[in-house]
């Protein structure tokens, strides 16, 4: 940085922030307003769910099963990815479930030809333009929908990449990456507040990048790890987990999960230990904890080394 | 916020570009010099709240040095308080910014679909044998020439435009271009001797109807033009100029929305929604207005014009700037906004040159500003330039952009008269449906209803190229036949067979001559499953290869979709990818089996993207499939 200017110290007049002080006893939260019911009908069945409710909320109440993969309840939906969308009487296009929400007399149906149609084009399209080799529902969603990506021939324009490892403590396969702005909301606004990556780019060349793609340890990244907790496909993945699939002893049946609260600090977040042989290989945090939506920080994310019965560094001769 | 950067630093040209924009900093937490003061509190002054200043600010880097180094991203993000990867994404969505050096000074030269029937393969051919190939520096390092979507310039095919990034920068147009002049502009730039003059409006090459002396019956939105004197606020109120806002302040606002509604206009920019609704919205969010409230109402003029074949609204700003202005200004007054934006395509400089112009000399004359003409109506507007994307157009997308974020469409509901620009209720109307009102309030909203059909009132205008003899700006009362229109721009050009017309752009769809009695009217163009979308009526001859054009077309969407949601990204590849096999006769299986794939993808495209882009990125292939049967 360049030198420091000193003015007159006399004139001296910096802005000066001010602490408001708590007053008087603290409020009382408003008192929960009852929402109004609202009556749609899903594949022909009536339901009544609150207002405010999304059609993914309404077909899950009824049992209905919906694919999903930008939607997550603990951020803002981006409605991107189109997985989900469903035909909404009196609509020119087909509606996207997990955003749209319930109006009054809404007639919905879930698995027409249309959707069917759209549901399975869109899984093509990923699955022809992305890895999803470690992403767990893609498969069965691609069954259910009959999905088939290679009919587009051996020449189509893919994301794969090379795999970005920068730092100890995860990898980046934008490889496996689809776009789904997860990510992004937790590293922003929805949790972090940070903003160490965003989209960049445009059309089929956007990708998650932070600024001119410089290696993580150059950005603003504080390894918190929300992202990797929201990753639907695995293209980010803690490195513990990615050096444990290279050399093959990744076995997800071989592991165990612990609850437990992280030992750190006295925000006292819910953590689930996942370990594998008597080792810790990952940490995760439930997304309907109260305390973290399934978020953490670095030490509670990363900071478990020291559980582990460390090896004795051999003397120094 | 606690900004975290990279060691790039400015250079002091690029601190000046941005300072240019921006003021000088207040304190080093904006970048400035280190003072005492700075060192007992973090205080980032006033820039919070200042995102919206983003998109100028990279104008004003791009304008003075040719490219946006990390070092200047840097300073920006320190500037605005935004963390420097946003600042990237934000940059590089954008076409005109690059974030690699190069030459400071650019030759874009159109090998869009009307440039493609005059030329511009030709000329592309002879730029690769001169300068060198596309994209890659020439003239000894100090140029460039690259390869663009449509300019707006259609009516003067084969068009290129030239910028000069430096303290001086400029943006000259040529067309019809050839590769020699091409050349000659470029040595003229790299010497510094560009024209200080702004390029000028050729009324004989575009505005064909302004050289016939009387028409009948008169035309009404480019009367003006055809008189090719209204640059001056004087001759504008001479030929009728700002009666409609004086009549509009008398009858107020409900009177004024009274005539609107009988005048039944709807919208030009595509969607054909009715102005009267549109702005009636606002009116009746107007109590929620009062002071303090923090809710305030926008309105927008969309001049970001970029469908290939469209170029009326960049005619229309540049020959009449005023009656653009006087009908965002009614605009504000019925709607209640006191701040209006014209969203202003960035490869237009003239036309901003004349609108920014129009602005200033308004404000001056009480046109603008407090208390327009006594009546106690406060009103400004501002021009934001787009930066290169053609996305930007489509209304949410526009309010991303001016907010200083990725030009991504928001999803509907809410729709924008709810929640747009900045979160507030927000009216966005077209250039050609702005500068219709003016005359309706003027003449009655029921004199208006009388021109053009039951559904389709009042005239329109269209953009006539491609291959005919007479290409330019044409205005007709809506119903006319296509047959009628092309025939008074003088038939096919140079005698030639028409094989195919498309109408509304890229967007839009082929029709074959066989429908040329179509009426040109919104219900008219429906019934044979087209469209007036923009007002492109682009006739190809027999030579054209339509298979070629196709692909253009394939290639625009794909260069231009924003990246958002998965049908329209990967359709637009996918689709790309189809074509190219057709063309060169080696599709997947059969051509039958090929393009029955290209049309199911083409469904979910349809129905399942987030905005119209991908809903209609097949429309124009799927209308020729349905015409022709040109891959067997
Ligand atoms: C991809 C896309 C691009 C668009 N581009 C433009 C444009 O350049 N100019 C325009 O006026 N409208 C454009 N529109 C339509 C606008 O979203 C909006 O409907 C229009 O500006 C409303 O004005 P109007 O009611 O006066 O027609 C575009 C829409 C889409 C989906
Ligand atoms: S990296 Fe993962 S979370 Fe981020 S956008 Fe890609 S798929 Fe989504
Ligand atoms: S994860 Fe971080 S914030 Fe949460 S308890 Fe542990 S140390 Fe504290
Ligand atoms: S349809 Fe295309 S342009 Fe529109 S939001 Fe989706 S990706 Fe972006
Ligand atoms: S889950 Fe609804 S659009 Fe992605
Ligand atoms: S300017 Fe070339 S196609 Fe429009």
């Amino acid at each position: 940085m360049s030198e420091i200017v000193i003015t007159n110290p006399a004139n001296f007049d910096a802005p000066r922030p001010t602490i408001p002080l708590p007053r008087g006893p603290i409020p009382a939260a408003p008192p929960k307003i009852a929402r109004r019911s609202i009556d749609i009908k899903i594949d022909g069945q009536a339901i009544s769910v609150p207002e405010g409710s999304t059609i993914l909320d309404a077909a899950k109440e009824l049992g209905i099963e919906t694919p999903t993969l930008c939607y997550l309840e603990s951020l803002t939906p981006v409605n991107v990815c189109r997985v989900c969308v469903v035909e909404l009487e009196g609509s020119r296009t087909l509606v996207p479930a997990c955003s749209r929400k319930v109006e009054p007399n809404m007639s919905i149906k879930t698995d027409s030809e249309r959707v069917r149609l759209s549901r399975r084009i869109v899984l093509e399209f990923l699955a022809s333009s992305v890895d999803l080799s470690t992403a767990p529902n893609m498969r069965e969603y691609m069954d259910r929908y009959d999905a088939h990506p290679e009919r587009f021939g051996e020449t189509r324009a893919t994301v794969a990449q090379p795999i970005k490892i920068d730092n100890d403590l995860y990898v980046r396969d934008y490889s496996k990456c689809v776009l789904c702005y997860k990510c992004v909301e937790a590293c922003g606004v929805d949790a972090q507040n940070t903003f160490a990556i965003a989209v960049a780019g445009r059309g089929f060349s956007a990708r998650i990048a932070t600024e001119f793609d410089v290696p993580l340890p150059d950005s603003a990244c504080v390894y918190c790890g929300n992202c990797i907790g929201v990753c639907p496909t695995g293209a980010l993945m803690f490195k513990s987990e990615y050096d444990m699939r290279q050399a093959g002893t990744w076995d997800e049946a071989r592991q165990t999960q612990t609850d437990t609260i992280c030992p750190y600090c006295g925000v006292g977040c819910d953590l689930t230990v996942h370990q594998q042989d008597g080792k810790i290989v990952r940490v995760t945090s439930p997304l309907d904890h109260s305390v973290t939506h399934g978020n953490l920080c670095i030490k509670g994310r990363f900071g478990w080394q020291y559980v582990q019965i460390q090896p004795a560094d051999p003397p120094e001769e | 916020m606690d900004i975290h950067l990279t060691n790039a630093q400015a250079t002091a040209e690029e601190r000046v570009a941005v300072d240019s924009e921006l003021g000088v900093p207040a304190s080093s937490w904006q970048g400035g010099q280190r003072q005492t003061s700075d060192t007992r509190a973090a205080y980032n002054g006033d820039s919070h709240g200042q995102r919206h200043r983003l998109l100028p600010t990279l104008h004003a880097i791009q304008n003075g040095i040719g490219w946006i180094s990390p070092g200047a991203l840097n300073y920006v993000a320190l500037r605005l308080d935004i963390a420097p990867a946003e600042v990237h994404g934000v940059a590089s969505f954008y076409g005109m910014f690059a974030l690699e050096a190069r030459p400071r000074i650019v030759a874009h030269v159109c090998d869009d679909i009307a440039c493609i029937t005059r030329g511009s393969q030709q000329l592309c051919a002879e730029l690769e044998s001169t300068l060198g190939p596309a994209g890659s520096p020439c003239s000894g390092g100090r140029a460039i020439w690259l390869r663009s979507q449509c300019l707006g310039l259609c009516e003067r095919a084969p068009a290129v435009l030239i910028s000069s990034a430096g303290e001086k920068s400029h943006e000259r147009v040529l067309a019809p271009a050839s590769a020699r002049a091409v050349q000659f502009l470029l040595d003229d730039a790299i010497q510094d001797r560009l024209p200080a003059e702004p390029d000028v409006l050729d009324l004989k090459a575009s505005v064909p109807q302004a050289a016939q002396k009387s028409s009948s019956p008169p035309l009404r939105l480019l009367h003006r033009i055809s008189q090719g004197c209204a640059t001056t606020i004087e001759t504008y109120q001479k030929f009728g100029g700002y009666e409609g806002l004086r009549k509009a302040i008398a009858l107020g606002p409900e009177g004024t929305l009274r005539e609107l509604a009988a005048s039944k206009l709807l919208g030009r920019g595509g969607a054909a929604f009715p102005i009267a609704k549109k702005w009636e919205a606002l009116f009746l969010q107007r109590n929620l207005l009062q002071q303090d409230s923090g809710r305030a109402h926008y309105v927008i003029c969309n001049a970001d014009e970029s469908e290939p074949g469209t170029f009326k609204d960049r005619i229309l700003m540049e020959g009449d700037p005023f009656a653009v202005i006087e009908g965002i200004t009614i605009d504000g007054f019925v709607t209640g906004a006191r701040q209006g934006y014209v969203y202003l395509r960035g490869e237009y400089p003239l036309a901003a040159e004349r609108m920014q112009h129009a602005i200033d000399s308004a404000l001056e004359n009480g046109f603008l500003g407090e208390n327009i003409l006594g009546s106690g109506l406060q009103f400004n507007i501002e021009i934001r330039r787009g930066a290169g994307a053609y996305i930007c157009g489509e209304e949410t997308a526009l309010f991303n952009s001016i907010e200083g974020y990725r030009g991504e469409p928001r999803n509907k509901p809410p729709f924008p008269t709810q929640s747009g620009l900045f979160r507030q209720p927000t009216a966005v109307n077209n250039v050609e449906t702005l500068v219709n009102v003016p005359g309706i309030i003027r003449d009655g909203g029921a004199a208006y209803a009388k021109l053009g059909t039951d559904n389709s009132a009042g005239t329109r205008l269209f953009c006539l190229c491609g291959h005919i003899a007479k290409p330019g700006v044409y205005e007709l009362a809506m119903g006319a036949t296509l047959r009628q229109l092309i025939d008074l721009a003088g038939g096919v050009a140079g005698n030639g067979k028409l094989q195919a017309i498309l109408l509304g752009g890229a967007a839009g769809a082929f029709v074959s001559p066989k429908e040329l009695d179509t009426p040109l009217t919104f219900e008219g163009t429906r019934a044979i499953g087209a469209t007036l979308g923009s007002g492109v009526v682009m006739l190809f001859d027999e030579t054209v290869d339509l298979r070629q054009i196709l692909l253009r077309i394939a290639s625009f969407f794909h260069h231009e979709t924003c990246g958002q949601c998965v049908p329209c990204r990967v359709g637009v590849t996918r689709q790309e990818e189809s074509l190219l096999r057709l063309v060169s006769g080696k599709p997947l299986g059969s051509a039958a089996q090929e393009i029955a794939m290209l049309r199911e993808m083409g469904q979910a495209m349809r129905d399942a993207s987030i905005c119209g882009l991908g809903q209609t990125a097949s429309s124009a292939i799927e209308s020729a499939l349905q015409r022709w049967s040109i891959f067997s």
